[in-house]
């Protein structure tokens, strides 16, 4: 057992620096964006600052309660689709020899370095009628016709689940690399398969971690506003199209707030209620 | 519950990349006994239990059990309980979810795998601990819970990988009987590696010494604590003092003193070990015979076992051991004789 040692002075040093950037990077404007949101919004121009609760008001009309709705069900289908693909994936690419496994990884981080409108821009061609996957499937003779496939609710889908994929693996990476190999070994000398190790076995023990990487993806493609915007019909736009919209082309930086922090919440709720619950069916 | 059939390895070999790890290796190993593997770290013993538990596929060779070629199959369909020397627990399961896994999967009903848990608990003395978690447990507990887990099954072999490595000393030896006993009074086929020798001579029926890859020598621990067949053998089970000279006539010259010894023919050079329990310290100038005379350099009493150690001019000091009761006064710096009985030389190199 380590013993919980107070802090010291100098460990209070060490702290004061990321604290302080903590406030002036992350607080104030939180702060700023919090008091924004109670504005006054002047027609056609800027805002001013009041204590109005016009912003927050809006947001309780049906459209806004019905995108959050979406916004939220489609975030989650997205961070389970990435689960699902990024938690096997994962597992074995820390199975396999440490070079290839390494060349891997540096080939699927690399992804990171695509900037959201880059992937926006190649989904929807690869999705697309002139250029798109269904133009193979045409020469292979499986189709008839080259279709478009976005904008739709699934190009949505697999464009948040493409940009969170990357970071789902980053979670998960360094607890499965770690996982001892003489766990799953020993499920086999007690003759279990290895896809039945991987059920009874890994999965159970990577619950945390698996749990820990939905989130993330979860919480990562709710901020996502490029995606839907490209991909989607207006009906498959989530909450962070509205927020962008309304702060860019409708120039109502108040409204934008009021959702911005609407969305926080919101994320933070669900986090909160699925952690409640994994810890509640864990005892 | 009868032994059947053995462990034959038939010209194992395995290769990692450029490294050899076991190098051809022939063995019968008789059913129902307990055989270890003994040998210092990196001999390549871990590597042959793990192709026996098929979990490292031989670069060649064959692994017979119970006259069933069992090289090309899968672990999970060997039948077999092993004891890692992580012990593997699964962290997530519960004393009972571990010693019910096996049945678990092999879709036991829920009722018969609670009293063969409630069984296999008592067998390993851990009676009503079923509900704990594993980080409840001791280190001695944990042993006997992945013990009890690998017994499950009643496997057709039982394999224990360095099972009591994480034990400090005391609890180590207590359980090196447990374990003796539990795998006797089981009758099962049991191949156990370590690199401890009190272990492998208190626990085995078969010891096979392995060295770089290959066995050096194979027998019962105490034949072939006696009889070395080699220098490695004899100072890795137990310890020695290994006199080099040359052989001639029938005799065999150390430090410029003839030494009867039984077995030499021919000349040329020859390696002699003596246990230190079987060399005679006197204070007396060497007599006629087997002896060397020398300086004491160091004394110690351990209260069980007497030790001095004398510098000969051999490249290294002779230790001579023995009960304190028997303790021979000396002190560091004086002169002394260190006589080396005919029937204690065996000669291992030569």
């Amino acid at each position: 057992m380590s013993e919980v040692r107070r802090p010291t002075r100098g460990s209070w040093a060490v702290l004061s620096f990321p604290l302080a950037m903590l406030t002036v990077f992350f607080l104030a404007p939180f702060a700023i964006m919090f008091a924004t949101s109670f504005y006054h919004r002047i027609e056609g121009g800027f805002y001013e600052p009041a204590f109005e609760l016009a912003s927050w008001e809006r947001l309780l009309q049906g459209v806004f309660i019905e995108r959050t709705l979406f916004s939220i069900g489609i975030c989650l289908l997205a961070g389970a689709v990435c689960i699902v693909i990024a938690f096997p994936f994962t597992y074995f690419l820390t199975r396999m020899r440490r070079r290839s496994h390494v060349a891997l990884l540096v080939l699927i981080m690399s992804a990171l370095a695509l900037s959201e409108v880059i992937v926006g821009f190649a989904w929807s061609v690869l999705l697309g009628r002139a250029a798109g996957i269904s133009n193979i499937l045409v020469w292979l003779g499986v189709m008839d016709e080259s279709a478009a496939y976005q904008p739709s609710f699934i190009a949505v889908l697999l464009g948040l689940s493409y940009i969170a994929f990357p970071y789902c693996i980053l979670a998960l990476y360094p607890q499965l690399s770690r996982l001892d190999p003489e766990l799953t070994e020993a499920a086999q000398t007690m003759g279990a398969s290895p896809w039945r190790t991987f059920w009874t076995v890994v999965v159970p023990i990577g619950r945390p971690i698996i749990l820990a990487g939905f989130l993330l993806a979860f919480v990562f493609t709710l901020g996502s506003y490029l995606i839907p915007a490209f991909l989607g019909r207006p009906e498959h736009w989530t909450l962070s199209v509205f927020i962008s919209d309304q702060a860019t082309f409708n120039a109502n930086v108040p409204f934008a707030a009021a959702m911005a922090l609407f969305l926080t919440v919101l994320s933070l709720g669900v986090v909160g209620v699925v952690t409640w619950f994994e810890g509640g069916t864990r005892r | 519950m009868l032994a059947r059939g053995g462990l034959r390895l038939e010209g194992l070999v395995k290769r990692f990349g450029d490294v050899e790890a076991v190098a051809g290796v022939d063995l019968r190993l008789p059913p129902g006994k307990l055989i270890s593997f003994l040998g210092p770290s990196g001999c390549g013993k871990t590597t042959m239990l793990r192709m026996i538990a098929g979990l490292e596929r031989p670069t060649q060779g064959r692994v017979h059990l119970d006259d069933e070629d069992i090289t090309d199959r899968p672990p999970h369909l060997r039948d077999i309980g092993m004891v890692f020397q992580t012990l593997a627990l699964f962290p997530h399961l519960s004393v009972a979810g571990n010693v019910g896994y096996p049945m678990r999967i092999r879709g036991a009903q829920k009722p018969e795998i609670q009293s063969r848990v409630d069984e296999l608990l008592g067998l390993v003395s851990l009676h009503g601990l079923g509900d704990r978690r594993i980080s409840q447990l001791s280190g001695g507990q944990r042993q006997r819970v992945a013990t009890a887990r690998a017994l499950a099954l009643e496997p057709r072999l039982f394999l224990l990988d360095e099972p009591l490595s994480a034990l400090d000393a005391n609890l180590r030896e207590q359980l090196q009987v447990e374990l003796r006993l539990l795998q006797q009074k089981l009758g099962i086929t049991t191949v156990m590696v370590t690199h401890d020798q009190r272990e492998a001579m208190t626990m085995s029926d078969l010891v096979v010494v392995m060295n770089e890859g290959k066995v050096e020598q194979v027998g019962e621990p105490l034949d072939v604590y006696r009889h070395p067949g080699s220098p490695f053998v004899a100072s890795f089970i137990g310890r020695t003092n290994l006199l080099r000279g040359e052989a001639s006539d029938g005799l065999v010259r150390i430090g410029g003193r003839p030494f009867d010894v039984e077995g030499v023919v021919g000349s040329g050079p020859v390696t002699l070990s003596v246990r230190p329990e079987d060399a005679h310290l006197q204070t007396t100038p060497a007599p006629e015979g087997n002896a060397l005379t020398g300086r004491v350099v160091f004394v110690r009493d351990l209260g069980e076992l007497f030790e001095c150690y004398v510098d000969c001019g051999l490249d290294e000091p002779v230790v001579v051991a023995g009960s304190p009761r028997e303790r021979v006064d000396v002190r560091q710096g004086q002169s002394v004789s260190v006589a080396f009985p005919r029937e204690a030389c065996v000669v291992v190199e030569g």
